[in-house]
């Protein structure tokens, strides 16, 4: 799903050579800021209207969160968390859940399908379901929790960042429907630099620790939070402190592909080389030419 | 020479459970390789593209070791380390080099051989208890990430082990002349068997 070109790709999937890459786009970001979010859920519903996606009608569980978790057809869900640091001081935390687009996506680099996953020059990661082979190594990789594998096409889902939008230089459907401004898109430097006057104000406001949420463990994200507690994300529904690519997904798709490669083709190459300088057991009273099967 | 004479060696049961258990083993090596290296992403052509050798895949791989499983337990007895087995290995780099004369008598099998067979067993049982935990769709929503990312790095190692036994398995067979008409067609000559596993000639013919 992608109207982009794929002069735009810089990295795909299952792929060792580089990809096109001739033409640089603008690296693009989206931030939310958890501070001015309502929780009012338009974005969810922008997204299930510029994506044509209908949800099963699912089942309560106490809280706003509804649907209850991402899912093929739920690309992005509010999080509600209530948090009490202090007594008597109960916040209402909400974060609009989804793929975090991140600059080193664990998705891409644990997918075996070649052009399954890209990620483009401006930074979106994008999954290209016709190449897909419904593996699940996507889930895998992905340090957020964020890919969901439909049961009934077994391929992968989430966010595309409104690709197809952003190609033709709109904004995500979310952005444009978010009433308070607490979703923002642009540039990743505007975004960031945004992000700065949004902290400064929140400290002004007695959050010491707010900060913007842009995880170096992956390369930093294309989409950032503004965070009141910026020291503690996991109070925003398990927002890791520090994600990066689990290490054994790193060995799993980074040193174990050369070496198990090379020692494959290394022991057939060494047994032929070995026939060939040592040569055959042969038990001398046979006829050898016989007995070969 | 008059026509050698020949020894029973695998019945035509256990060479029907070893072809078997070889085709299934190779369609599964082949059809897990294509997701292993992007370079043997074209595997997949063999199989009926990417998703039918990701649905396929772990079919052949649980019916190879279900018939592994069968040809384990009918030779697991004959694949037990003994004293002469540590000499044996002590003195491989010799035989390599060409010079068998100096090996301790062997009898059914040698210790390289049980190397391989032990090789297989324990890397086909990794294969399928790691597989399973991210077989999709059927039984991966039981098992947390975590114990997932682990497993598919057993998987990916245990799968490296099990290809290069393979290979070692498929290269004697070539090296050791003689040797694949045990499993083709049952029965070695008598001068295979006292010149690579005496021992074994003695048990079978009574030292004769």
């Amino acid at each position: 799903m992608s109207s982009l070109q794929s002069l735009d790709v810089v990295a795909r999937s299952a792929t060792t050579l580089p990809p096109p890459q001739a033409r640089r786009t603008v690296e693009v970001a989206k931030l939310i800021d958890v501070s001015t979010c309502i929780g009012c859920k338009a974005c969810q519903v922008a997204c299930m209207q510029w994506n044509d996606l209908r949800d099963d009608v699912g089942e309560t569980h106490g809280t706003y969160d509804n649907p209850r978790d991402l899912s093929p057809k739920s690309w992005t869900v509010m999080r509600y968390s209530e948090v009490e640091q202090q007594e008597n001081n109960l916040e209402w935390l909400i974060r609009k859940d989804g793929c975090m687009h991140c600059e080193d996506p664990g998705c891409l680099k644990a997918c075996p399908s070649p052009g399954a996953i890209v990620k483009y020059s401006n930074g979106i990661v994008d999954f290209i379901s016709e190449n897909c082979v419904g593996c699940g190594n996507c889930v895998t990789g992905c340090p957020f929790n964020v890919p969901r594998i439909s049961k009934v096409d077994n391929k992968a889902y989430k966010c595309s960042l409104c690709s197809d939008r952003v190609g033709v230089g709109l904004e995500p459907a979310c952005v444009k429907a978010c009433p308070t401004g607490a979703i923002q898109f642009g540039s990743k430097n505007d975004m960031l630099d945004y992000a700065e006057t949004r902290i400064t104000d929140l400290k002004e406001r007695g959050f010491a620790q707010a900060a913007v949420y842009n995880p170096a463990g992956v390369g930093g994200t294309h989409v950032m939070y503004v965070l009141q507690h910026g020291d503690k994300p996991e109070m925003y529904h398990g927002l890791p402190k520090d994600p990066q690519i689990s290490p054994m997904v790193s060995i799993w798709k980074g040193i174990a592909k050369p070496l198990g490669v090379f020692a494959m083709l290394g022991a057939i190459a060494a047994s032929f080389i070995h026939y060939v300088r040592v040569g055959p057991i042969e038990a001398k009273e046979d006829d050898t030419s016989k007995d070969n099967a | 020479m008059a026509s050698a004479k020949l020894l029973d060696r695998y019945d035509r049961t256990t060479r029907t459970k070893h072809w078997s258990m070889a085709i299934l083993f190779i369609l599964a090596g082949l059809s897990g390789l294509a997701f292993f290296h992007p370079s043997f992403f074209f595997l997949t052509g063999l199989f009926g593209g990417g998703s039918w050798t990701r649905i396929l895949h772990p079919f052949l791989g649980t019916a190879a070791f279900a018939v592994f499983a069968l040809i384990y337990f009918k030779l697991k007895n004959h694949n037990k380390f003994e004293p002469v087995d540590r000499e044996w290995l002590a003195k491989s780099g010799e035989m390599l080099k060409g010079n068998k004369a100096g090996m301790p008598p062997v009898g059914r099998y040698n210790a390289g051989q049980k190397m391989v067979f032990w090789a297989m067993a324990i890397g086909l049982l990794v294969l399928l208890v790691t597989g399973i935990t991210f077989w999709q769709p059927y039984f991966r929503g039981y098992f947390p990430i975590d114990v997932i990312r682990v497993a598919v790095v057993l998987h990916a190692l245990s799968a490296v082990v099990v290809i290069l036994s393979l290979i070692t398995h498929i290269y004697a067979t070539i090296w050791v002349k003689g040797t694949l008409r045990a499993m083709t067609r049952g029965n070695v000559t008598e001068a295979w068997a006292k010149h690579n596993h005496p021992l074994w000639h003695k048990e079978v013919t009574g030292g004769k």
